[in-house]
């Protein structure tokens, strides 16, 4: 038997292993193809010329100093880590309490509003960004920060009502009714019993919420004002119009945002499980 | 190890109480008022947010200022609007085949890996998933341009004499949208290889298939539904795209929601704006409504 095992090893030809040779090397060209164009602004953000080159003739930390010393970048970001914040914080409970009562409510049309709920991720986005805008104009909304907390929340809650809700249904409700019968209140059943046991599931929608909520591009860039500019809005006016390595760092600084995030819900949910 | 013990028995109570519960009918179920009060801020954010501004713009179109139809007829008269939704529905189209060519190998490959190998691959789709479509798109305009970084290889090793013009037109649009339509593509064919039962291949193995016959009679037909699922989402995600064509695309490539942002904000036609965005509305609900008939047919969305 080994002695098969040796002689297939030894016909570098064998059909077997040429197959599995050329699907290993097709597997790691799509890969390559996947996370090249995510991860290629990293080392373009570090290049010493002025205009996008690759590889970079020499290395620099300037366009970072460039980032962190102009008034607009920081404000940008600093006005989109705040809609971001608040979002996940509005997202996050309104989501859960809404996970809540989709899953054990006793209301009828309980499927037609989980439906209404999750039609923001399949209405294209350009829809609401222009009826949005179309809402705002008039109202002096635009660039406004509860405008914008508005959007981003109707946006984010369905990541959040989705994850929660899939905590909830591995959650046995008899543990609740436990509590409820043993003289906890309502309030207390929910903080005590409930909460830390779909607590991955509501970290995984905040998480997401925010993510989303940082990186949308569509509807921020119309709702965007003169006086309130998302990160997003000003990336996309300034690779439109001057295609500096500063946008190599913005792009890279929004990678690195999203992969620890992603990350940390990946060792946070392997916590719960393990 | 007390401790376990005393978990261990008041859980046996609590299941004790709520069977009792349970006997009654409304076991794990909250009461109505509580269940309006807890979905009153959702309904309130859907509403002010998405169902009146929306709705708002759809019904606009149908004004100007009394009733009319007149920018429907516009839109399907005007030959340059027919065009632009047959361009987006192309492009679309073009976008969805090439995600699912470069998406299934992607995803058997993740479904047949195991260990840190699957760790690495998955991590490969999720990395563009959880990443900005601007950081993506503007990642395509610097491979793709006059001199970017594919110029810059083909010209050095004097494939070609002069740099070639990759950027904003048509092409541009379906190598960038394919790459962020990706994970969409890859993600649902991965679970539903994944449920696919292990015996199934080994039994076709030992009927004595060889393994191109397995994968086209077991595995394929088999991971349809995912293959369903992944594209019809791709396609009504590619049918609302305004990022990407409208980065590296060019006036050649205009789809439907860059028309619809120009006609409100440049051209200030809010109801023909409206117009637009009801056909593109409806030909995404058609979809999603067929999306839902597809996993219905083949088992439900538990299957995907």
């Amino acid at each position: 038997m080994s002695e098969t095992i040796t002689l297939v090893r030894s016909r570098p030809f064998s059909p077997a292993i040429l197959a599995k040779f050329s699907g290993g090397i097709i597997l790691a060209v799509l890969l390559f193809f996947l996370v090249l164009p995510t991860l290629i602004v990293i080392p373009m953000s570090f290049g010493s010329a002025s205009y996008i080159e690759f590889p970079p003739s020499g290395l620099t930390l300037d366009w970072y100093g460039k980032f962190l010393t102009d008034p607009a970048w920081i404000s940008a970001t600093l006005f989109s880590l705040r809609i971001a914040i608040a979002t996940t914080v509005s997202a996050t409970i309104i989501g859960t309490l809404a996970a809540i009562a989709l899953v054990r409510g006793d209301i009828p049309g309980k499927s037609l509003i989980l439906g209404l709920s999750l039609s923001p991720l399949i209405v294209p986005q350009i829809i609401m960004a222009i009826a949005l805008y179309l809402l705002f104009s008039p109202l002096q909304l635009t660039g406004n920060f509860f405008g914008f907390l508005l959007a981003h929340t109707m946006l984010t809650v369905p990541y959040v009502v989705i994850s929660v809700s899939a905590a909830l249904q591995r959650f046995d409700p008899i543990l609740e009714m436990a509590a409820l019968n043993c003289g906890a209140g309502r309030s207390r059943a929910f903080f005590e019993v409930v909460l830390p046991q779909i607590l991955p599931g509501v970290i995984t929608g905040a998480v997401f919420a925010f993510v989303s909520s940082f990186d949308e591009a569509t509807v921020s860039f119309f709702i965007s004002g003169v006086g309130g500019k998302t990160i997003t809005r000003k990336l996309f006016e300034d690779i439109n119009f001057s295609l500096t390595p500063v946008i190599a760092v913005v792009s890279s600084l929004i990678v690195c945002v999203s992969i620890l995030l992603m990350g940390a819900v990946r060792i946070a949910q392997n916590k719960v499980t393990s | 190890m007390s401790s376990v013990e005393v978990t261990d028995s008041a859980r046996g109570t609590a299941t004790r109480l709520a069977r009792r519960t349970l006997a009654t009918g409304t076991a794990g179920k909250y009461p109505p008022f509580l269940t309006v009060m807890l979905l009153l801020p959702l309904l309130l954010i859907l509403f002010f947010g998405f169902l009146y501004p929306v709705g708002r713009m759809l019904i606009g179109s149908f004004f100007d200022p009394d009733f009319t139809f007149h920018n429907y007829i516009r839109m399907f008269t005007e030959p340059l609007y027919v065009k632009i939704l047959a361009r987006t529905l192309w492009i679309a189209f073009v976008s969805t085949m090439g995600a699912f060519v470069l998406g299934y190998p992607v995803a058997y490959g993740m479904a047949r890996a195991s260990g840190s190998v699957a760790l690495w691959i998955g991590a490969c789709v999720l990395i563009p998933l959880w990443t900005s479509v601007l950081v993506r798109s503007y990642a395509w305009i610097v491979l793709l341009q006059r001199n970017g970084i594919i110029n810059n290889i083909l010209v050095e090793s004097g494939i070609v004499d002069q740099p070639l013009k990759l950027i904003y037109n048509n092409g541009a649009v379906v190598v960038a949208m394919t790459h962020v339509l990706l994970p969409f593509m890859i993600l649902p064919i991965y679970s539903s290889l994944r449920s696919i039962p292990k015996e199934l291949p080994q039994a076709a193995a030992n009927l004595g298939a060889g393994n191109i016959t397995t994968f086209l009679k077991v595995i394929l037909p088999l991971s349809l539904p995912g293959v369903f699922a992944g594209s019809l989402m791709t396609f009504i995600l590619a049918l609302g795209f305004y990022i990407t064509p409208a980065l590296v695309g060019g006036p050649q490539t205009l789809m439907m929601a860059t028309l619809i942002g120009q006609q409100a904000t440049v051209l200030i036609n809010w109801p023909f704006a409206g117009a637009l965005a009801m056909v593109l509305l409806v030909v995404t609900l058609v979809l999603a409504f067929l999306f839902r008939r597809v996993l219905s047919a083949y088992g439900g969305f538990g299957s995907v």
